[in-house]
């Protein structure tokens, strides 16, 4: 299926978010989710499934003031 | 000093300066100079996962977050929908519900837009947000932003990045008078002297990003902030004399030969 990832087309057979983190090779431990605007919670990951279309974005710190 | 803690709605502080963690040449110089600091706590910003380049280093990985408590920003942010958006991605990234809101008014001098922030406040500490908003030198807006469940006030001391120094001291004074919760200077320290001045007003702590790692050596500027906070919150508890326009010896009359 077809999603659109922090701003990018991306190409994915993974069926819920963390194994779509698992393919990036991203540990979910200080990164966070959002499907379609709506955070995930970490618990949440696995549970919850991506479908053609939708929206995602992970995001992590980076250095800031 | 070890008995003057700054306590934040029960968080224990050890240092009153703060630091961000942007514009370092790299990771490593950002770690060195935050340990010449001696801060524990760093702000940080949220952005998205670089996907095409997953292999680059996190900050994290240099910034222990057990070591240091680390308060994220809304930095970049011109509405407060942006502001709520980022302040809640940066809990469920992080491990508190510490937050720096800012929300933005203008590109060019990054004055906050008050307005916003006093509603996006509101809404953050009633979702039992920590929040600090960085806001203008305005002791009414501080006290609205207080009213509003701010856990401290973070005034500016002059624009972010600036390093004009601590342009109103007057209004920050005022600003103290009137606090209850703390406030810490943020945005406007060039150098040493100015997180003195800031300290010796009665600030609870200043936070300090751009004068430390824009210096030529930002790992010597984290020192010499560390000693100037330290010297100024000593100076304000010690106490300054009153100033007066002519002198007073020091040294005794009597004794003096005829």
């Amino acid at each position: 299926m077809r999603v659109r990832l922090n701003g990018e087309v991306y190409e994915t057979a993974c069926s819920n978010i963390e194994e779509l983190l698992q393919e990036l090779d991203i540990k979910p431990e200080f990164v966070a989710v959002e499907l379609n605007r709506r955070i995930i919670k970490r618990c949440d990951l696995s549970s919850t499934s991506i479908a053609d279309e939708d929206n995602i974005e992970i995001v992590r710190f980076v250095g800031g003031g | 000093m070890d008995d003057d803690k700054l306590i934040i709605r029960g968080i224990e502080f050890k240092s009153r300066l703060w630091v961000g963690t942007g514009k370092y040449k790299n990771f490593e110089e950002t770690a060195r100079a935050i340990e010449a600091s001696g801060a524990d706590v760093v702000t940080v910003a949220v952005r998205r996962v670089n996907i095409i380049d997953r292999r680059s280093e996190n900050l994290l990985d240099y910034i222990d977050p057990k070591k240091y408590k680390i308060l994220p920003n809304t930095a970049g942010c011109y509405t407060v929908e942006d502001a709520l958006r980022y302040a809640r991605l940066a809990r469920e990234a992080g491990v508190s519900d510490l937050i720096k809101l800012e929300v933005i008014g203008d590109e060019k001098t990054l004055f906050p837009d008050v307005i916003g922030l006093l509603e996006a406040t509101e809404i953050l500490a009633k979702e039992g947000f920590i929040v600090f908003p960085y806001t203008n030198d305005d002791p009414i807006m501080a006290k609205r932003l207080e009213d509003a469940g701010a856990a401290a006030v973070m005034p500016l001391g002059a624009p972010i990045g600036s390093g004009l120094g601590i342009r109103n001291p007057f209004n920050i004074k005022i600003i103290l008078e009137n606090a209850k919760v703390p406030i810490i200077v943020d945005a406007g320290v060039g150098t040493a002297s100015d997180a003195t001045i800031a300290m010796e007003l009665g600030c609870d702590a200043v936070l300090i990003n751009t004068a430390i790692a824009g210096a030529k050596d930002p790992i010597a500027m984290a020192t010499a902030m560390k000693h100037a906070t330290i010297a100024g919150r000593l100076a304000y508890k010690a106490g300054r004399i009153s100033k007066k326009l002519y002198a007073t010896a020091s040294s005794p009359y009597d004794g003096m030969l005829s």
